[in-house]
């Protein structure tokens, strides 16, 4: 006979185990900040991982970015012209790109391309006992791996997404002059008259959190992976799926602290 | 017997993975300038012996003294200190794989900033050489490397320092024998020269009597034996002897799971 109970022991330990992850997430994320105030610094570490975010990850967001600007002008049109109101897609595509998308897909993107590098090379580098040979040649492995990149991450993240805003709009800009009968100038004054500091400055927020989110799950999937090439390939898959439902989680509550 | 403290002294050490108990009370004290051999089946807990005395595992129960301190009970920053005065290699090489052959010799000294980048390049080609290793390996990236140059750049990387206590594991396992005895004869050179105390593991006869001064023989979690490392072979201890003569019948019965 099946225990009745049995089936609410298994969701109080999952639940316990849930908790039990969330707190070591947070004691990793501290020591991690923590390193970034305390010398020594590693500029090198900290180059490679900004240039590897935002560097390597243009080509994927900008194309992202301008097609989904172009997406968002001829959705807008064929829904806006049954009441009149065409003229109002400048706007729209630039409060969408700038409050929304530019972020959110960047930040996707990004969690794809860096969530899972991270993983897999600090997943690599602790399953054959790199990390260990780090502590042993007077280097803290947070401080050297960890701290760095959720630095990169942070920073490169809104730069990334500065780039995303102007060329979603320039997307929605080549459809609206090129087939929905906009002038070039009218369609840019629209743009810029409608969007607002807010607009922008809330979606950099984003970014900044997005960034600081995709390279912690990154590291910390990496850090603390067990068990060989399978185990790196399950802290790879856990990386990026953990990010990007955190990504849309946190665009909730950061919207919600600016808008809500 | 001896009037010296050891250098490293263990008690009762502890250490169970789940429900396997791998160390199951190591009493071992190793003397200072010593080369100490530990001799053990595979999977019978010697890499995570030294792992637990460089505080990379932690284990359940027992004490760690290096120079009559408890380890366990350290601060970081003594911890810290302590590594910066202690050599590893590791039984993979467990070279960096995203820095060249070079910054992986001198990072010890790069991050203890005993050196430049400038100056890392010929020191490692210095070290390299006592290693058997031409100075253009330091450009290659480890992945270039065969298994047995990685074992050799570990050992470079691990010594590069001048650590004053040296942890080998497995120094010689993947060396053609010349080379095997190339690095014997490096690893007592190295701990003469510096004074250094060194604890290497070994599956190789040959090597331990030419490494060690003292051995110790680990079996089912315990250290069951500790003697002249000269005497291999021949000690008297059926279990030891079995072991030193690689001989299939005798005490230790290969666990052979069904
Ligand atoms: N991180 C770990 N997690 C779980 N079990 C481990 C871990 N490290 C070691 N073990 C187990 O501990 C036992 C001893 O491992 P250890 O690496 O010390 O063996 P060893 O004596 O060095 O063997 P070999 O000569 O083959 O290197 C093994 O059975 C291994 O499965
Ligand atoms: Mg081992």
């Amino acid at each position: 006979m099946l225990n009745p109970l049995s089936f609410l022991a298994l969701i109080g330990g999952a639940a316990l185990a849930a908790c039990r992850q969330v707190g070591a997430l947070t004691l990793f994320a501290a020591e991690a900040l923590s390193h970034l105030l305390r010398p020594p610094f590693y500029p090198r570490m900290f180059a490679r991982a900004f240039v590897e975010i935002a560097y390597f990850s243009l080509p994927v967001v900008a194309l992202t970015a301008v097609f989904t600007g172009m997406v968002l002008a001829l959705q807008s049109y064929s829904g806006f012209s049954r009441f009149g109101a065409e003229s109002a897609i400048a706007n729209v595509v630039v409060l969408s790109i700038t409050r929304e998308l530019g972020p959110v897909l960047a930040g996707l993107m990004v969690a794809g391309r860096i969530g899972a590098a991270f993983a897999a090379e600090i997943g690599t580098m602790r399953v054959t006992d790199q990390i260990d040979a780090l502590t042993t040649l007077s280097t803290n492995p947070m401080k050297y791996l960890v701290a760095p990149r959720l630095a990169a991450g942070t920073l490169a993240m809104p730069l990334l997404v500065v780039v995303a805003d102007i060329l979603g709009v320039m997307g929605g800009w080549l459809i609206g002059t090129t087939q929905l009968g906009f002038s070039s100038a009218s369609y840019l004054t629209n743009t810029i008259n409608f969007v607002q500091f807010e607009d922008v400055f809330s979606g950099l927020v984003k970014a900044a959190v997005f960034g600081f989110v995709i390279t912690l799950m990154g590291c910390w999937s990496g850090y603390t992976s067990r068990g060989g090439a399978q185990g790196v390939g399950a802290a790879t898959t856990m990386a990026v799926v953990s990010s990007s439902i955190l990504i849309l989680a946190l665009d909730y509550v950061v919207t919600a602290m600016f808008f809500g | 017997m001896h009037t010296t403290n050891p250098k490293i002294r263990l008690r009762g050490l502890t250490k169970r993975f789940g429900d396997k108990l791998v160390l199951d009370g190591v009493d071992l004290d190793v003397q200072p300038g010593q080369g100490m051999v530990i001799l053990g089946g595979s999977g019978s807990g010697k890499s995570v012996t030294i792992k637990c005395i460089l505080g990379l595992i932690q284990p359940d129960a027992g004490t760690i003294e290096i120079d009559g301190r408890n380890v366990l009970a350290m601060g970081r920053r003594d911890r810290e200190a302590l590594l910066d005065r202690t050599g590893m290699l590791f039984q993979n090489a467990a070279l960096f794989d995203s820095l060249p052959v070079w910054e992986n010799v001198c990072f010890k000294l790069l991050a203890q900033k005993r050196i430049t980048r400038a100056q890392a390049r010929d020191k490692a080609a210095e070290v390299l050489a006592q290693v058997g290793l031409a100075a253009s390996v330091g450009d290659l990236s480890p992945n270039e490397l065969s298994g047995g140059m990685q074992k050799r750049v570990g050992l470079a990387r691990a010594i590069a320092a001048e650590p004053d206590i040296i942890f080998f594991d497995e120094p010689t396992t993947g060396l053609d024998p010349i080379m095997g005895a190339v690095i014997d004869g490096l690893i007592v050179d190295v701990v003469e020269r510096l004074g250094a105390t060194a604890v290497s593991i070994t599956h190789d006869m040959a090597s331990a009597r030419r490494i060690g001064t003292k051995a110790a023989m680990i079996h089912k979690g315990r250290i069951v034996w500790t003697g002249a490392a000269s005497a291999l072979g021949e000690t008297g201890n059926p279990l030891v002897d079995q072991f030193a003569r690689g001989e299939r019948e005798g005490p230790i019965q290969m666990e052979l799971r069904k």
